[in-house]
């Protein structure tokens, strides 16, 4: 059962998800999630590159020599990293614009590097798209949850849209010190459903 | 020995081929949509025009560019339906922000009065001096900008001695942000016939020197 299709995917829901319980990409993670949009951009825009990254080295996993690994990786990474950025400037130009030089920092995600050591690089091509999805699906989530509850408590709004005046919003949710808050709470949240299953 | 050389070379051979098919494809996506990316940035500066502007027939799609050795600010004049100058919107920045680089549009009417403005780019604090955006354009105490005349009225912040009242926690934002308002209202001034009276036109230059 330890390795089956489904365990693959769903293990990065909640059980190893990369943010709350693996604490993977937590640079990212709290400097652009000061509103949901911000967070599900960047969440999607990482699991993009995880997902094309984890394919393109577990099809070339028998071609790289075990000393060039790492470069390997790396430019793997970071040649996806630059279509992402092309692609969101050209169709989604306020995201970029929002979270200017977080997107080409996703290559030192370590979230993507450690998933392709880790995984993809001794996996088939189907089993690592599967870790891929599930990963990136987690790490999506919670930085969309993360983006949301930030931008409620600090502006009163959820997706630009606002729930109650902005004056009565706890700042201190915006700011940095905010984020780190929001996510003790949420991975206090993650491990009380971990024991639980 | 000669397995040791055998590896090398099949190192710079794998990793050549992936830099050669990494490069390959980001410029073929970067070639599929370049227009698209240029459609896009132009969109944008287009729409920020059309937001700043007073009620305008048509405006000059070239702009008329203004260097003070610092700063570019760039001019679009409007006209009405009889061809007649209604006003500008600016392009102006400051490299002071709290982080970095401020880009505002400004548009003014013919007789120098602000009609409106858009943060185009800004870093700024989010929750502080992000508050740029809308800040000086809401009507509450002496933070508004929109209708003042840039030669009449100090444009500021208080604690320069200005009539302007900073974003709370974002002064420097703030100072920027004016700075660039100012240095925008210079620029239309020397290149659009000003109809303010000249002594106050120099008066504002020399603020910005």
């Amino acid at each position: 059962m330890k390795d089956s299709n489904t365990n693959i995917f769903t293990k990065g829901l909640i059980k190893s998800n990369p943010l709350l319980v693996l604490a993977l990409g937590m640079c990212p993670a709290l400097a652009t999630t000061t509103s949901a949009i911000n967070g599900l951009g960047m969440g999607l825009a990482t699991w993009f590159v995880l997902l094309c990254s984890n394919i393109t080295v577990s099809l070339l996993k028998n071609t790289i020599p075990e000393k060039a690994k790492l470069p390997a990786h790396l430019i793997i990474i970071a040649n996806f990293v630059t279509i992402a950025e092309i692609l969101i400037q050209a169709y989604w130009p306020e995201l970029h614009d929002n979270l200017g030089i977080y997107i080409p920092l996703i290559v030192m995600n370590c979230l993507i590097l450690g998933r392709a050591e880790v995984f993809a690089s001794g996996h088939s091509v189907f089993k690592s798209a599967l870790d891929a999805l599930g990963m990136g699906l987690g790490f999506t989530l919670a930085l969309t949850l993360l983006g949301v509850i930030r931008e409620f408590l600090g502006t009163g709004k959820t997706f630009g849209n606002i729930v109650f005046p902005g004056e009565y919003g706890a700042l201190l949710f915006v700011l940095a010190p905010g984020a780190f808050i929001t996510l003790g709470f949420l991975i206090a949240g993650t491990n009380k459903l971990k024991k639980q299953s | 020995m000669k397995k040791q050389t055998s590896n090398f070379i099949r190192i710079v051979v794998v990793l050549s081929g992936i830099i050669l098919m990494a490069v390959v494809s980001s410029s073929v996506v970067y070639s599929l949509v370049k227009d698209k990316i240029q459609l896009s940035k132009e969109e944008k500066l287009q729409s920020a025009i059309r937001k700043v502007l007073p009620p305008y027939d048509h405006f000059d799609s070239k702009p008329l560019e203004m260097n003070d050795g610092v700063e570019v600010m760039k001019i679009f004049k409007a006209y009405d339906k009889q061809n007649l100058f209604v006003g500008a919107a600016v392009e102006s920045s400051s490299n002071n922000g709290y982080i970095g680089h401020i880009d505002v549009m400004v548009g003014f009417d013919k007789s120098g009065q602000i009609v409106n403005y858009v943060v185009t780019e800004q870093n700024e604090t989010p929750g502080l001096g992000a508050r740029i955006i809308d800040w000086f354009k809401t009507e509450h105490k002496s933070q508004n900008i929109i209708g003042k005349d840039a030669s009449a009225a100090n444009l500021s912040v208080r604690n320069d001695g200005g009539d302007i009242d900073a974003i709370t926690g974002a002064t420097i934002t703030s100072r920027a942000f004016l700075f660039a308002i100012r240095n925008a209202y210079f620029a239309f001034t020397s290149t659009v016939e000003p109809e303010a009276p000249k002594t106050e036109v120099q008066a504002d230059s020399t603020k910005i020197q």
